[in-house]
């Protein structure tokens, strides 16, 4: 799920190096914080949110395969 | 945008160093032969390599693809990716066992997918292409569902005289109920609200 989102993040920023996901794993849930650098923050979060709900959405529907709640944070 | 310079005892051998450096196919790149190769005297004395410059040029198409198989192998699930070139768009047609997933509720996953890889295969592209995502004929069955749908809803409209509001589309159905009933005799239709809970009235005509 953590290689997913970098995946997601990285095609869309313009500092791919800079996408970091850091991992809170619980007994049914899965917390994906995902970081980039500050110029990009537009490129993942989107006008009104509409790509940060598009990453949510496509994690979500991998998540599902494998049963767990899965959240995605931009921070 | 990515680029490399390379040698190579010929031309040829010079382009595939680096592609393989990129990671890249040829009809990616834009390749500048800076220097010929030669064979020099008897192929002994002052022989040359080849210098050649190859540049990224970004082809949504393939960007596309790509990116999806990587989506795909990350979700673990097995999908053919079939392209049909529309005018003004690119059709990709995804097939394979299970994929309800990528469909989601009302198409929501697919819509997200479809959404996330416009942006994604056209970033810092020079000519930008327009992808629509499919699952099996997923889109054609739901524009035909919702095709009947507003016919029945108009008739409906029609025989009690009163307007018949329906739930909250996203702009690409609502298009297909417009575009269904444009031509009908009995009503018209018209949007209301805002995004996302904007939806369809269609109304009898006076």
């Amino acid at each position: 799920m953590k290689e997913l989102v970098e995946l997601l993040a990285k095609s869309l920023v313009d500092n791919p190096d800079e996408v970091f996901v850091d991992v809170e794993e619980g007994d049914k849930s899965l917390v994906l914080k995902l970081s980039v650098n500050p110029d990009d923050m537009g490129k993942v979060i989107g006008k009104q949110g509409r790509i940060a709900k598009a990453i949510r959405t496509i994690v979500k529907a991998a998540a599902s395969k494998e049963g767990k709640k899965v959240a995605v944070e931009i921070i | 945008m990515k680029e490399v310079v390379k040698r190579g005892k010929t031309i040829e051998e010079a382009i595939e160093a680096a592609l393989r450096e990129l990671g890249l196919d040829k009809d990616e790149t834009e390749i500048e032969v800076l220097e010929e190769p030669s064979k020099g005297l008897f192929g002994l004395l002052g022989s040359k390599d080849a210098k050649v410059k190859v540049r990224e040029i970004i082809n949504p198409g393939k960007k596309a693809i790509r990116l999806l198989k990587e989506i795909f192998n990350h979700m673990k699930i097995e999908v053919n990716i079939e392209t049909e070139e529309s005018e003004g768009y690119t059709k990709l047609n995804l097939i394979g066992p299970d994929l309800g997933i990528l469909i989601g509720r009302r198409g929501d996953t697919l819509d997200a997918l479809q959404y996330y890889i416009n942006l994604a295969a056209n970033k810092n592209a020079e000519k930008r292409n327009r992808f629509v995502l499919d699952v099996e004929g997923y889109r054609q069955r739901r524009e035909e569902t919702l095709s009947k749908l507003a016919h029945r809803l108009a008739d409906k409209a029609r025989r009690k005289g009163k307007d018949v509001v329906l739930e909250p589309m996203n702009p690409h159905e609502r298009r297909v109920i417009h575009t269904a009933l444009q031509n009908h005799r009995d009503v018209f239709t018209y949007s209301e609200g805002e995004e996302p809970f904007r939806k369809i009235i269609i109304a009898p005509k006076k």
